[in-house]
Protein backbone atom coordinates (compact mmCIF):
# COMPACT_ATOMS: atom_id res chain seq x y z
CA UNK A 1 0.00 0.00 0.00
CA UNK A 2 2.69 2.48 0.97
CA UNK A 3 4.40 2.74 -2.44
CA UNK A 4 0.99 3.25 -4.04
CA UNK A 5 0.19 6.14 -1.69
CA UNK A 6 3.55 7.69 -2.37
CA UNK A 7 2.89 7.47 -6.08
CA UNK A 8 -0.49 9.18 -5.63
CA UNK A 9 1.14 11.93 -3.57
CA UNK A 10 3.86 12.43 -6.17
CA UNK A 11 1.37 12.77 -9.00
CA UNK A 12 -0.71 15.33 -7.11
CA UNK A 13 2.45 17.37 -6.53
CA UNK A 14 3.14 17.35 -10.25
CA UNK A 15 -0.36 18.69 -10.86
CA UNK A 16 0.24 21.45 -8.35
CA UNK A 17 3.52 22.27 -10.02
CA UNK A 18 1.76 22.91 -13.31
CA UNK A 19 -0.23 25.86 -12.01
CA UNK A 20 2.14 27.42 -9.47
CA UNK A 21 5.78 28.45 -9.70
CA UNK A 22 8.32 25.98 -8.42
CA UNK A 23 8.87 26.88 -4.81
CA UNK A 24 11.72 25.56 -2.75
CA UNK A 25 11.43 25.06 0.99
CA UNK A 26 13.31 28.27 1.79
CA UNK A 27 11.24 30.55 -0.44
CA UNK A 28 8.66 32.95 0.93
CA UNK A 29 5.44 33.34 -1.02
CA UNK A 30 3.13 36.33 -1.39
CA UNK A 31 -0.13 35.82 -3.24
CA UNK A 32 -2.21 38.51 -4.90
CA UNK A 33 -5.95 38.00 -4.48
CA UNK A 34 -8.70 40.61 -4.58
CA UNK A 35 -6.26 43.51 -5.09
CA UNK A 36 -4.34 42.56 -1.90
CA UNK A 37 -0.81 41.33 -1.23
CA UNK A 38 -1.07 38.45 1.22
CA UNK A 39 0.62 38.39 3.63
CA UNK A 40 1.14 42.13 3.39
CA UNK A 41 4.29 41.86 5.47
CA UNK A 42 6.85 39.06 5.29
CA UNK A 43 10.00 38.82 7.42
CA UNK A 44 12.79 36.70 5.96
CA UNK A 45 16.51 36.05 6.52
CA UNK A 46 18.94 37.63 4.03
CA UNK A 47 19.37 35.55 0.89
CA UNK A 48 15.72 34.48 0.78
CA UNK A 49 13.86 34.37 -2.51
CA UNK A 50 10.39 35.89 -2.31
CA UNK A 51 7.89 34.75 -4.94
CA UNK A 52 4.77 36.74 -5.80
CA UNK A 53 1.94 35.08 -7.70
CA UNK A 54 -1.03 36.93 -9.20
CA UNK A 55 -4.31 35.06 -8.76
CA UNK A 56 -6.49 38.02 -9.82
CA UNK A 57 -8.10 38.44 -13.24
CA UNK A 58 -6.49 41.85 -13.47
CA UNK A 59 -2.76 42.50 -13.97
CA UNK A 60 -0.68 43.81 -11.08
CA UNK A 61 2.93 44.81 -10.50
CA UNK A 62 5.40 44.65 -7.62
CA UNK A 63 7.37 47.91 -7.49
CA UNK A 64 9.52 49.28 -4.70
CA UNK A 65 8.45 52.61 -3.21
CA UNK A 66 10.64 55.68 -3.75
CA UNK A 67 13.28 56.24 -6.39
CA UNK A 68 15.52 53.25 -5.73
CA UNK A 69 13.17 50.73 -7.29
CA UNK A 70 15.61 47.82 -7.39
CA UNK A 71 12.57 45.65 -6.83
CA UNK A 72 10.44 46.05 -9.96
CA UNK A 73 8.39 43.45 -11.82
CA UNK A 74 6.90 43.45 -15.26
CA UNK A 75 3.08 43.49 -15.30
CA UNK A 76 1.90 40.13 -13.95
CA UNK A 77 -1.10 38.73 -15.76
CA UNK A 78 -3.39 36.11 -14.21
CA UNK A 79 -1.27 33.20 -12.97
CA UNK A 80 2.06 34.95 -13.59
CA UNK A 81 4.69 35.00 -10.88
CA UNK A 82 7.70 37.14 -10.08
CA UNK A 83 10.60 36.36 -7.79
CA UNK A 84 13.33 38.42 -6.18
CA UNK A 85 16.25 37.36 -3.99
CA UNK A 86 16.80 39.75 -1.09
CA UNK A 87 20.51 39.65 -0.29
CA UNK A 88 20.80 42.76 1.91
CA UNK A 89 19.05 43.31 5.25
CA UNK A 90 16.57 46.15 5.36
CA UNK A 91 12.91 47.06 5.01
CA UNK A 92 11.56 47.03 1.47
CA UNK A 93 8.21 48.72 0.99
CA UNK A 94 6.51 48.06 -2.31
CA UNK A 95 3.21 48.70 -4.09
CA UNK A 96 1.33 47.88 -7.28
CA UNK A 97 2.15 50.70 -9.69
CA UNK A 98 -1.17 50.08 -11.51
CA UNK A 99 -3.33 50.02 -8.35
CA UNK A 100 -1.32 52.08 -5.87
CA UNK A 101 -3.64 51.37 -2.95
CA UNK A 102 -2.12 47.86 -2.91
CA UNK A 103 0.92 47.90 -0.66
CA UNK A 104 3.26 45.41 1.03
CA UNK A 105 6.52 45.14 2.95
CA UNK A 106 9.42 42.71 2.97
CA UNK A 107 11.64 42.86 6.06
CA UNK A 108 15.03 41.24 5.48
CA UNK A 109 16.95 40.35 8.65
CA UNK B 1 -33.31 72.93 -1.21
CA UNK B 2 -29.89 71.63 -0.33
CA UNK B 3 -31.62 68.48 0.72
CA UNK B 4 -32.71 67.79 -2.85
CA UNK B 5 -29.22 68.29 -4.10
CA UNK B 6 -27.79 66.00 -1.47
CA UNK B 7 -30.34 63.41 -2.43
CA UNK B 8 -29.23 63.66 -6.01
CA UNK B 9 -25.56 63.36 -5.14
CA UNK B 10 -26.24 60.33 -3.00
CA UNK B 11 -28.23 58.64 -5.68
CA UNK B 12 -25.56 58.67 -8.32
CA UNK B 13 -26.14 55.28 -9.84
CA UNK B 14 -28.89 54.85 -12.34
CA UNK B 15 -30.25 51.44 -13.11
CA UNK B 16 -32.06 50.60 -16.30
CA UNK B 17 -31.30 50.91 -19.92
CA UNK B 18 -30.40 54.50 -20.55
CA UNK B 19 -30.63 57.92 -19.06
CA UNK B 20 -31.18 61.24 -20.70
CA UNK B 21 -29.54 63.70 -18.43
CA UNK B 22 -29.89 67.44 -18.81
CA UNK B 23 -29.67 70.54 -16.72
CA UNK B 24 -32.32 73.14 -17.24
CA UNK B 25 -32.33 76.34 -15.25
CA UNK B 26 -29.89 74.81 -12.78
CA UNK B 27 -32.22 71.93 -11.93
CA UNK B 28 -30.86 68.52 -12.81
CA UNK B 29 -33.39 66.17 -14.34
CA UNK B 30 -32.99 62.59 -15.35
CA UNK B 31 -35.42 60.51 -17.30
CA UNK B 32 -35.12 56.88 -18.26
CA UNK B 33 -35.27 56.33 -21.97
CA UNK B 34 -38.15 54.07 -22.77
CA UNK B 35 -37.49 53.45 -26.41
CA UNK B 36 -34.59 54.18 -28.63
CA UNK B 37 -32.08 56.64 -27.26
CA UNK B 38 -31.54 57.79 -30.79
CA UNK B 39 -35.08 59.03 -31.07
CA UNK B 40 -34.97 60.73 -27.68
CA UNK B 41 -31.60 62.41 -28.14
CA UNK B 42 -32.01 66.15 -28.41
CA UNK B 43 -30.88 68.07 -31.46
CA UNK B 44 -27.83 70.13 -30.75
CA UNK B 45 -24.95 72.13 -32.14
CA UNK B 46 -22.34 69.51 -31.45
CA UNK B 47 -22.57 65.90 -30.45
CA UNK B 48 -19.89 63.33 -29.84
CA UNK B 49 -19.53 59.74 -28.69
CA UNK B 50 -17.60 58.36 -25.72
CA UNK B 51 -16.41 54.78 -25.48
CA UNK B 52 -14.22 53.42 -22.71
CA UNK B 53 -12.36 50.49 -21.21
CA UNK B 54 -12.30 48.12 -24.17
CA UNK B 55 -9.59 45.99 -22.45
CA UNK B 56 -8.62 44.11 -25.61
CA UNK B 57 -6.62 41.11 -24.35
CA UNK B 58 -8.89 40.41 -21.37
CA UNK B 59 -10.29 36.91 -21.77
CA UNK B 60 -11.91 35.76 -18.57
CA UNK B 61 -15.32 35.58 -16.93
CA UNK B 62 -17.61 37.31 -17.69
CA UNK B 63 -16.31 38.12 -21.20
CA UNK B 64 -14.25 35.71 -23.30
CA UNK B 65 -14.57 37.91 -26.41
CA UNK B 66 -13.69 41.56 -25.76
CA UNK B 67 -13.01 42.24 -29.47
CA UNK B 68 -16.54 40.96 -30.13
CA UNK B 69 -18.20 43.31 -27.64
CA UNK B 70 -16.07 46.23 -28.89
CA UNK B 71 -17.33 45.45 -32.40
CA UNK B 72 -20.90 45.50 -31.10
CA UNK B 73 -20.19 48.84 -29.43
CA UNK B 74 -18.89 50.26 -32.70
CA UNK B 75 -21.98 48.94 -34.49
CA UNK B 76 -24.06 50.82 -31.93
CA UNK B 77 -21.95 53.95 -32.44
CA UNK B 78 -22.67 53.70 -36.16
CA UNK B 79 -26.40 53.49 -35.48
CA UNK B 80 -26.31 56.40 -33.03
CA UNK B 81 -23.69 58.73 -34.37
CA UNK B 82 -25.91 60.68 -36.82
CA UNK B 83 -24.11 64.02 -36.96
CA UNK B 84 -21.55 63.24 -34.22
CA UNK B 85 -18.43 65.25 -34.86
CA UNK B 86 -15.94 63.02 -33.08
CA UNK B 87 -15.40 60.19 -30.63
CA UNK B 88 -13.35 60.04 -27.44
CA UNK B 89 -11.93 56.88 -25.88
CA UNK B 90 -11.32 57.31 -22.16
CA UNK B 91 -8.62 54.68 -21.81
CA UNK B 92 -7.82 51.04 -21.12
CA UNK B 93 -7.93 50.41 -24.84
CA UNK B 94 -5.84 47.31 -24.14
CA UNK B 95 -5.50 44.98 -21.19
CA UNK B 96 -1.70 44.58 -21.20
CA UNK B 97 -0.33 47.29 -23.56
CA UNK B 98 0.60 44.66 -26.17
CA UNK B 99 1.07 45.80 -29.79
CA UNK B 100 -1.34 43.11 -31.04
CA UNK B 101 -3.99 44.35 -28.59
CA UNK B 102 -3.51 47.95 -29.78
CA UNK B 103 -3.76 46.71 -33.41
CA UNK B 104 -7.02 44.87 -32.81
CA UNK B 105 -8.60 47.80 -30.97
CA UNK B 106 -7.48 50.33 -33.56
CA UNK B 107 -8.86 48.29 -36.44
CA UNK B 108 -12.25 47.77 -34.80
CA UNK B 109 -12.60 51.39 -33.64
CA UNK B 110 -11.73 52.64 -37.13
CA UNK B 111 -15.03 51.06 -38.18
CA UNK B 112 -16.89 53.99 -36.58
CA UNK B 113 -15.54 56.30 -39.25
CA UNK B 114 -15.05 59.06 -36.69
CA UNK B 115 -12.06 61.11 -35.66
CA UNK B 116 -11.07 59.47 -32.34
CA UNK B 117 -9.31 61.25 -29.48
CA UNK B 118 -7.76 58.94 -26.89
CA UNK B 119 -6.42 59.28 -23.38
CA UNK B 120 -4.46 56.46 -21.73
CA UNK B 121 -5.69 54.11 -19.04
CA UNK B 122 -3.26 52.46 -16.64
CA UNK B 123 -3.45 49.27 -18.72
CA UNK B 124 -2.19 51.15 -21.81
CA UNK B 125 1.05 52.46 -20.34
CA UNK B 126 2.55 49.26 -18.91
CA UNK B 127 5.46 49.27 -21.39
CA UNK B 128 8.23 51.84 -21.96
CA UNK B 129 6.53 54.58 -19.93
CA UNK B 130 3.57 54.52 -22.29
CA UNK B 131 5.51 55.63 -25.38
CA UNK B 132 4.05 52.93 -27.67
CA UNK B 133 0.53 54.08 -26.75
CA UNK B 134 1.25 57.80 -27.14
CA UNK B 135 2.97 57.34 -30.50
CA UNK B 136 0.12 55.30 -31.88
CA UNK B 137 -2.99 56.93 -30.41
CA UNK B 138 -2.22 60.51 -29.41
CA UNK B 139 -1.25 63.07 -31.97
CA UNK B 140 0.25 66.22 -30.53
CA UNK B 141 0.31 64.85 -26.98
CA UNK B 142 3.65 63.12 -26.41
CA UNK B 143 2.92 62.77 -22.67
CA UNK B 144 -0.73 61.84 -23.07
CA UNK B 145 -2.33 65.25 -22.48
CA UNK B 146 -3.53 67.75 -25.09
CA UNK B 147 -6.39 70.04 -26.03
CA UNK B 148 -8.32 71.09 -29.13
CA UNK B 149 -11.37 73.09 -30.13
CA UNK B 150 -14.33 71.82 -32.07
CA UNK B 151 -17.41 73.86 -32.92
CA UNK B 152 -16.79 76.27 -30.08
CA UNK B 153 -16.25 73.58 -27.45
CA UNK B 154 -12.83 73.31 -25.84
CA UNK B 155 -11.79 69.66 -25.31
CA UNK B 156 -9.02 68.74 -22.89
CA UNK B 157 -7.61 65.20 -22.70
CA UNK B 158 -5.68 64.45 -19.50
CA UNK B 159 -3.38 61.64 -18.41
CA UNK B 160 -3.92 60.65 -14.77
CA UNK B 161 -2.57 57.10 -14.91
CA UNK B 162 1.20 57.48 -14.65
CA UNK B 163 3.71 58.06 -11.90
CA UNK B 164 1.18 56.90 -9.33
CA UNK B 165 2.26 57.21 -5.69
CA UNK B 166 2.15 54.32 -3.18
CA UNK B 167 -1.15 54.48 -1.35
CA UNK B 168 -2.46 57.14 -3.73
CA UNK B 169 -5.10 57.53 -6.42
CA UNK B 170 -4.86 58.65 -10.02
CA UNK B 171 -2.29 61.37 -10.54
CA UNK B 172 -1.85 64.32 -12.92
CA UNK B 173 1.43 65.73 -11.63
CA UNK B 174 2.77 69.27 -11.41
CA UNK B 175 3.88 69.56 -15.01
CA UNK B 176 0.47 68.63 -16.40
CA UNK B 177 -1.32 70.91 -13.92
CA UNK B 178 0.84 73.85 -15.03
CA UNK B 179 0.10 73.04 -18.66
CA UNK B 180 -3.64 72.88 -17.89
CA UNK B 181 -3.64 76.22 -16.09
CA UNK B 182 -1.90 77.86 -19.05
CA UNK B 183 -4.19 76.13 -21.54
CA UNK B 184 -7.25 77.64 -19.86
CA UNK B 185 -5.82 81.08 -19.16
CA UNK B 186 -7.37 83.83 -21.24
CA UNK B 187 -10.28 81.73 -22.51
CA UNK B 188 -13.74 83.18 -22.33
CA UNK B 189 -15.70 81.84 -19.35
CA UNK B 190 -18.63 81.29 -21.70
CA UNK B 191 -16.81 78.67 -23.76
CA UNK B 192 -18.06 75.15 -22.92
CA UNK B 193 -15.25 72.95 -21.56
CA UNK B 194 -15.11 69.17 -21.88
CA UNK B 195 -12.40 67.44 -19.86
CA UNK B 196 -11.81 63.74 -20.43
CA UNK B 197 -9.45 61.44 -18.54
CA UNK B 198 -9.39 57.78 -17.58
CA UNK B 199 -9.61 57.75 -13.77
CA UNK B 200 -12.43 59.88 -12.29
CA UNK B 201 -11.18 63.36 -11.38
CA UNK B 202 -13.56 63.34 -8.41
CA UNK B 203 -13.42 60.81 -5.59
CA UNK B 204 -15.92 58.04 -6.32
CA UNK B 205 -14.47 55.60 -3.78
CA UNK B 206 -11.73 56.25 -1.27
CA UNK B 207 -11.48 52.57 -0.42
CA UNK B 208 -10.95 51.44 -4.00
CA UNK B 209 -8.76 54.35 -5.02
CA UNK B 210 -11.31 55.64 -7.54
CA UNK B 211 -10.26 59.24 -7.68
CA UNK B 212 -7.35 61.52 -8.59
CA UNK B 213 -4.93 62.84 -5.96
CA UNK B 214 -4.62 66.28 -7.53
CA UNK B 215 -7.99 66.28 -9.31
CA UNK B 216 -9.34 69.08 -7.11
CA UNK B 217 -6.42 71.28 -8.17
CA UNK B 218 -7.25 70.69 -11.84
CA UNK B 219 -10.94 71.41 -11.24
CA UNK B 220 -10.13 74.69 -9.48
CA UNK B 221 -8.91 76.02 -12.85
CA UNK B 222 -12.32 75.54 -14.48
CA UNK B 223 -14.47 77.02 -11.70
CA UNK B 224 -14.95 80.30 -13.56
CA UNK B 225 -16.38 78.61 -16.66
CA UNK B 226 -20.13 78.42 -17.13
CA UNK B 227 -20.27 74.92 -18.58
CA UNK B 228 -17.83 72.19 -17.63
CA UNK B 229 -18.32 68.51 -18.41
CA UNK B 230 -15.91 65.94 -16.97
CA UNK B 231 -16.00 62.53 -18.64
CA UNK B 232 -14.16 59.54 -17.22
CA UNK B 233 -13.98 55.75 -17.45
CA UNK B 234 -12.00 53.30 -15.30
CA UNK B 235 -14.84 52.15 -13.02
CA UNK B 236 -16.87 50.32 -15.70
CA UNK B 237 -20.23 51.70 -14.54
CA UNK B 238 -22.24 54.90 -14.79
CA UNK B 239 -21.82 57.44 -12.01
CA UNK B 240 -22.73 61.06 -12.23
CA UNK B 241 -22.98 64.16 -10.12
CA UNK B 242 -23.29 67.91 -10.53
CA UNK B 243 -21.33 70.47 -8.57
CA UNK B 244 -21.98 74.08 -9.46
CA UNK B 245 -21.35 74.45 -13.18
CA UNK B 246 -19.45 71.20 -13.37
CA UNK B 247 -21.09 67.93 -14.43
CA UNK B 248 -19.24 64.67 -13.84
CA UNK B 249 -19.99 61.45 -15.66
CA UNK B 250 -18.36 58.03 -15.96
CA UNK B 251 -19.05 55.69 -18.87
CA UNK B 252 -19.66 51.97 -19.04
CA UNK B 253 -16.94 49.66 -20.35
CA UNK B 254 -17.27 47.75 -23.60
CA UNK B 255 -15.58 44.73 -21.95
CA UNK B 256 -16.81 43.87 -18.45
CA UNK B 257 -18.68 45.47 -15.52
CA UNK B 258 -17.12 46.26 -12.17
CA UNK B 259 -19.01 46.21 -8.85
CA UNK B 260 -20.50 49.32 -7.25
CA UNK B 261 -18.03 50.69 -4.67
CA UNK B 262 -17.87 48.63 -1.50
CA UNK B 263 -20.25 45.91 -2.70
CA UNK B 264 -17.57 43.28 -3.38
CA UNK B 265 -14.26 42.06 -1.98
CA UNK B 266 -12.37 43.96 -4.68
CA UNK B 267 -12.96 46.22 -7.69
CA UNK B 268 -12.16 43.30 -10.05
CA UNK B 269 -14.56 42.21 -12.82
CA UNK B 270 -18.09 41.17 -11.91
CA UNK B 271 -17.83 37.50 -12.91
CA UNK B 272 -21.23 36.09 -11.98
CA UNK B 273 -23.24 38.01 -14.56
CA UNK B 274 -26.58 36.24 -15.14
CA UNK B 275 -26.79 34.49 -18.51
CA UNK B 276 -27.62 36.91 -21.29
CA UNK B 277 -27.21 40.00 -19.08
CA UNK B 278 -23.63 40.99 -19.91
CA UNK B 279 -24.62 43.37 -22.69
CA UNK B 280 -26.96 45.27 -20.38
CA UNK B 281 -23.88 46.16 -18.32
CA UNK B 282 -21.72 47.32 -21.24
CA UNK B 283 -22.34 50.33 -23.42
CA UNK B 284 -21.51 53.63 -25.06
CA UNK B 285 -22.24 57.28 -24.29
CA UNK B 286 -23.42 60.11 -26.52
CA UNK B 287 -22.96 63.72 -25.49
CA UNK B 288 -24.83 66.61 -27.09
CA UNK B 289 -24.54 70.34 -26.72
CA UNK B 290 -28.03 71.80 -26.78
CA UNK B 291 -28.59 75.34 -27.88
CA UNK B 292 -29.72 77.57 -25.02
CA UNK B 293 -28.67 75.13 -22.30
CA UNK B 294 -25.49 75.56 -20.35
CA UNK B 295 -24.91 71.86 -19.64
CA UNK B 296 -24.37 69.17 -22.21
CA UNK B 297 -26.83 66.28 -22.43
CA UNK B 298 -25.33 62.88 -21.70
CA UNK B 299 -27.09 59.74 -22.90
CA UNK B 300 -25.86 56.24 -22.07
CA UNK B 301 -27.00 53.28 -24.13
CA UNK B 302 -26.23 49.66 -23.27
CA UNK B 303 -25.15 47.17 -25.92
CA UNK B 304 -28.22 45.07 -25.23
CA UNK B 305 -31.17 44.64 -22.91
Amino acid sequence: MLPLRLAALASSMVLLGASTPTLSANDAQVTIDNFTFSPSKVTVPAGTRVVWINRDDIPHTVVENGDRRVLKSEPLDTGDSFSFVFSSPGTYSYFCSIHPRMQGTVVVE
Amino acid sequence: MDQTRRGLLKCMTWAGTGVLWTISGGVPRSAPLGGSAEAAAPKGELSFIQISDSHIGFKNAPNMDTPGTLREAIDLVNRQKADAGLMIHTGDVSHLSKPAQFDTAEQIIRGAGLDVHYVPGEHDVLMDEGQPFFERFIRGGPRGWYSFDQRGVHFIGLNNVQDLKPGGFGNLGQEQLEWLEKDLAGRSASQPIVIFAHVPLWTVSQEWGWGTDDGAQALSYVKRFGSVTVLNGHIHQIMQKVEGNCAFHTARSTAFPQPAPGTAASPGPVKDVPAGRLRAMLGITKVTRIEGQSQLAVVDTPLGA
